[in-house]
């Protein structure tokens, strides 16, 4: 018996692997749905699905910036104190003093590339039609993770600390300030007032629950931090699983009419 | 696919060489082997680099030797606790076998390495781990404290200033105490 043979008939091999090695296209078929790896990819899919010239690939491409930016910012993370006596310090650390200073710059023009990808990936989906009948569903699942990429650019955008990140976030917020009733400047804010008394001010505002203060400060940062790396990732991550499910129980990639 | 043809089940002895050949066209010599071959580099690749990533460049941490004042400055049997949170060291002006001396010694509980106290009302250092105790030499009292406090060295500069070097340590229970590099006599 030779040494693959042995190591394929060994246990530990078989309690990874359930299906024996294919020998012919059914057991191909078994040997992808049982693997988890492998069954992220269909088991068949039609020609056109594969060609660049139809889907431009952006939602593949989408996906594979979302894991570089997952990759290079859980490893930033190692070397960030979202503090104001350290975010910016670190920030230029990461570029000067650690190693592989080219970690942030990928992260950043990831972030870059990612916006422009998404955008893309929906251009091509409404040229193509693709969110016509029975795709309703995920377009939307869609529209809400193209908001959550601009959120996650929004929020990642404070946290080297510079003057561009605090006025950015002061003017982006402002518009928190001007939402229609929950807006303490914005129409219609006198709605929700008891005896007269507005329950909308500077202070009980959609604006105040983003900073959690009435300015951009140490609460902002600590705020938007946590909502970059933990709370809107996971609820991507979670939507992009319903996106790919959906597409695939969706009849796969649309074709061409 | 079709019709599996029978292959000869006693292959043929090979030989060294072709079994090296073999493993080099199962990494190259295929779409799917390179394909394999190159996420295997990549990996390698990306965990050294994590690796060296996880070794920071620059701490942030007072340098191991610094200046104690004049050895002048510490009355009889005192006990300084300024350096303790900058450098973790206690200054004593005590005595070691009946000998006056100053020396410096290490906050760090021998039991499990919690920082102790100095309990200047009873004259002692004391562990808020486990209750171990210390005299004022440093010698372990109580609890389960196994060997004395260390002792770091200490000398007199150029200046006339102590100077003290957290980068050598001195152990009583190995004799190391009587090393005129862990001690001013005064």
């Amino acid at each position: 018996m030779g040494w693959g043979e042995r190591i394929r008939n060994s246990q530990v091999w078989k309690s990874i692997f359930r299906h024996p090695p294919p020998v012919d296209r059914r057991n191909r078929v078994l040997v992808v749905l049982t693997n988890l790896i492998l069954h992220l990819h269909p088991v068949a899919i039609q020609k056109h699905a594969v060609r660049p010239s139809y889907t431009w690939c952006m939602g593949g491409i989408t996906f594979f910036l979302f894991l570089v930016e997952t990759i290079t910012g859980v490893l930033l993370m190692f070397y960030y104190r979202p503090t104001l006596e350290w975010a910016y310090h670190d920030m230029l650390a990461l570029r000067d003093v650690v190693s592989y200073g080219v970690l942030r710059e990928l992260h950043r023009w990831g972030a870059h590339a990612m916006v422009i990808a998404v955008w893309l990936h929906m251009y091509r989906v409404f040229l193509t039609g693709s969110y016509k009948k029975p795709r309703e569903f995920n377009w939307c699942v869609g529209v809400v993770l193209l908001v959550l990429t601009l959120l996650l650019s929004f929020t990642g955008y404070l946290l080297p600390w510079d003057q561009l990140s605090i006025w950015a976030i002061t003017v982006g917020s402002n518009m928190a300030r001007a939402v229609p009733i929950v807006g303490h400047e914005g129409p219609a804010q006198q709605v929700l007032s008891v005896g007269g008394i507005d329950m909308i001010t500077s202070a009980s505002d959609s604006r105040f629950v983003l900073l959690g203060a009435r300015v951009v400060g140490e609460e902002t940062l600590n705020r938007f931090y946590v909502l970059h790396c933990v709370a809107i990732p996971l609820v991507a991550a979670f939507l992009m699983a319903v996106h790919f499910w959906r597409v695939r129980k969706d009849g796969g990639i649309s074709g061409p009419l | 696919m079709a019709g599996n043809a029978q292959e000869p089940t006693t292959a043929p002895k090979r030989s060294a060489d072709r079994r090296r050949r073999g493993v080099l066209k199962a990494m190259f010599g295929s779409f799917l082997g390179l394909g394999f071959t190159a996420l295997g580099a990549a990996g390698a690749l990306w965990t050294a680099i994590v690796a060296r990533l996880m070794f920071p460049n620059v701490l942030n941490e007072p340098p191991s030797r610094f200046k104690a004042g004049h050895p002048g400055d510490y009355p009889t049997d005192h006990v300084e606790t300024r350096f303790k949170d900058a450098h973790g060291v206690w200054v004593v002006h005590g005595t070691y076998r009946g000998r006056r001396q100053i020396y410096a010694l290490r906050t760090v509980c021998t039991h499990l390495g919690c920082i102790t106290i100095w309990q200047a009302s009873e004259r002692k250092f004391k562990c808020p781990c486990h209750g171990s105790g210390f005299s004022v030499e440093g010698m372990n009292l109580e609890g389960p404290a196994p060997r004395p406090l260390e002792r770091y060295a200490i000398r007199v500069a150029d200046d006339g200033q102590l100077e003290i070097d957290r980068s050598k340590i001195f152990q009583e229970e190995l004799g190391q105490w009587d090393d005129p590099a862990c001690y001013v006599s005064v």
